[in-house]
């Protein structure tokens, strides 16, 4: 791979960092070969053979799996699928107003999610850090990260009962004396609850980040703007908010770059036939169409489309953030 | 720092905060709260919406009903052993992995970085999987649950974060005594990392305690079922738990039933909660230095 840049133990003078060498990867010892770190490090290399191969087998083996996309596959027959027809399963579905529907239902959940599941940790991250008493602080926080530790089938549960006709949220309504409203019947409730759910499962955990990145900022400088006559709320505009944007920009690029893959698991639970209309995913489609009706090419073309979109988000998210704030996840 | 905080508006802003922070807790807690008062209350009172907080009509017929059904405790143990294999096959994989990862002058390193990272970003997707672990013949093992989530790749890069940060004076030490690579990770590097090593263990046997799809996908036979699929056929209306117990009552007690198996389900997560919540934390931490 590398042998091209054998520059061997040359140590009069350290390699040029050019092009060349530095795709030899080895910077700290200048231009070792592989068979010199082979020999030197072949137990260190041992152990990277079977995590090697899982990465392989389960991560890379489905990534070429994908040409099923383009190949005629039959279920039963051979795994890449029996013979090349183009395009023909990406026409299908750029023509399936379904698949235009599921599209529009998973930018809006994944752009709904955005806009409240991102924002929403940093809020709750400056409240609880405003909070006097470290034990309070502390049962707070651990009450608030309860919930990420549920399994999403307990949460569907939780949701299901909750809003259950004679659950608690319509006893509130009857009370008030409206109808019992069966919530998760009416295509028109599952964003909210989508969301409201995702919240509640999601912000106290986010707060991690935010509340150790808060614990760096130098007290130094509440200090000067102190001094400098900042009242509370322009101390937290203009040191606390400062200290924590890159690690709020780095989380939106990971929210960007995930923004496509909204939560499958939980819609599979939550929505049916009757919220399809708005609750139907890409991902919730594409499980339909390929495991449950076995039109695996037509599947693994959806498939792919969403993976290469969510690819590219990710990459621009990056590309724009490296070139605006400085802060990119590589 | 106390004469600022005495102004007017900040006091307001405490007392708002208290206020809202008070919300935050009980929208949190309310519905572990209410499942809970439901898991004991009578199918009668719940029916009628009374059951909030507490329980009303306490019982605990709904207990012994679910823990009469043979399957649901062949589902329990199901899960105890996929967790405790997979937890154990994660461990090893992801400890190999990280270890080579953290030392820097390997040859190739970034390489076997960006295999791992990659994945992170690009997967093969459901379809291409599912035909994957179908020919491999894992359909109805065990081995469909555990293999592909082998390794994290967060948590690799977390381990891989807390090796880093190991000082190396010990390692070279025993490599000049003449210790191979295999005996300093287990003797000198292991021993030292217990704190990330129970970080790991934890962040694996949730994940694995927890999860249901893959299960849900490649299982087929009930009696392989881990107690999260059980609990989802329930909350789906799809085992017998709904048609069992033929009376008048079968709805609502349907509805305990959820209740008691969803608190059965979270129980061993909210019993270690407390003790373990801190590891989670710092796992975090040291995955977000270098995420």
């Amino acid at each position: 791979m590398s042998a091209v840049t054998t520059i061997d133990e040359s140590p009069s003078t350290p390699p040029p960092r050019d092009a060349r060498s530095r795709h030899a990867g080895g910077k700290r010892p200048p231009g070792r070969t592989w068979r010199q770190a082979l020999r030197r490090d072949w137990q260190l290399y041992s152990l990277v053979i079977l995590p090697l191969l899982f990465f392989l087998i389960f991560r890379y083996l489905p990534m070429i799996g994908n040409v099923i996309a383009f190949r005629k596959f039959e279920p039963g027959g051979s795994v890449l699928g029996e013979e090349w027809v183009g395009l023909r399963y990406v026409r299908m579905f750029l023509n399936d107003p379904t698949f235009w529907q599921v599209f529009g239902n998973t930018i809006i959940i994944g752009a709904l999610t955005l806009l409240f599941c991102f924002p929403t940790p940093i809020v709750l991250a400056l409240l609880i850090n405003e909070l006097r008493g470290r034990r309070v602080k502390r049962f707070v926080q651990s009450v608030s990260y309860l919930p990420h530790f549920l399994s999403m089938v307990v949460v569907a549960g939780l949701v299901m009962e909750l809003l259950s006709v004679d659950g608690p949220v319509n006893q509130i309504l009857s009370k008030m004396g409206s109808d019992p409203i069966p919530f998760l019947q009416e295509a028109g409730w599952f964003r909210t609850i989508y969301v409201s759910s995702e919240m509640w499962q999601t912000v106290g955990w986010g707060t991690i980040i935010y509340l150790a990145a808060l614990t760096t900022i130098d007290e130094q400088l509440y200090e000067a703007a102190r001094i400098d006559g900042a009242n509370r709320w322009r101390q937290i505009w203009h040191v606390t908010l400062p200290g924590i944007r890159p690690t709020a920009v780095t989380l939106l690029i990971l929210n960007i770059g995930t923004f496509m893959a909204v939560g499958f698991e939980k819609i599979l639970l939550l929505y049916n036939p009757l919220t399809y209309p708005t609750g139907d995913v890409i991902s919730t489609y594409l499980y339909r169409m390929g495991i449950v009706s076995n039109s695996f090419s037509y599947a693994a073309a959806i498939g792919l489309f969403e993976a290469l979109i969510g690819l590219t988000l990710v990459m621009s998210a990056n590309l724009i953030s490296r070139r605006t704030v400085g802060a990119s996840l590589w | 720092m106390v004469t600022v905080d005495r102004t007017r508006g900040y006091q307001i802003f405490r007392v708002i905060n208290t206020l809202v922070l008070t919300g935050v807790l009980v929208v949190t807690l309310y519905p572990f709260v209410n499942i809970v008062a439901r898991s004991f209350s009578d199918e009668f009172a719940i029916r009628a919406g009374k059951v909030n907080l507490f329980p009303v009509g306490f019982t605990f017929r709904t207990y012994e009903y679910v823990a009469s059904d043979p399957t649901f405790w062949t589902n329990y143990r199901n899960t105890v052993v996929y967790t405790v294999v997979a937890t154990a096959i994660a461990m090893f994989m992801t400890t190999c992995y990280a270890y080579v990862l953290s030392k820097r002058h390997l040859k190739g390193r970034k390489i076997l970085i960006g295999i791992a990272v990659f994945t992170m970003f690009f997967s093969g997707g459901l379809i291409p999987n599912y035909i994957l672990i179908s020919s491999l013949g894992f359909t109805n093992s065990i081995w469909s649950i555990v293999l592909p989530n082998a390794i994290s790749v967060f948590n690799l890069l977390v381990m891989k974060a807390f090796f880093e940060g190991m000082p190396t004076d010990l390692e070279e030490a025993a490599a000049i005594d003449g210790m191979n690579t295999y005996g300093i990770l287990l003797r000198i590097v292991l021993p030292l990392s217990k704190a990330v090593l129970a970080t790991m263990v934890l962040f694996y046997a949730v994940s694995f305690w927890n999860s249901w799809f893959a299960a849900f996908l490649y299982m087929s036979q009930s009696d392989l079922f881990p107690v999260t699929v059980y609990l989802r056929n329930l909350i789906a209306g799809a085992t017998t738990g709904t048609s069992v117990g033929a009376d008048a009552t079968d709805l609502t007690v349907a509805t305990n039933i959820k209740s008691v198996t969803m608190v059965l389900t979270v129980i061993p997560i909210l019993v270690v909660y407390p003790f373990v919540q801190r590891y989670f934390v710092k796992g975090v931490m040291l995955g977000a230095v270098k995420g």
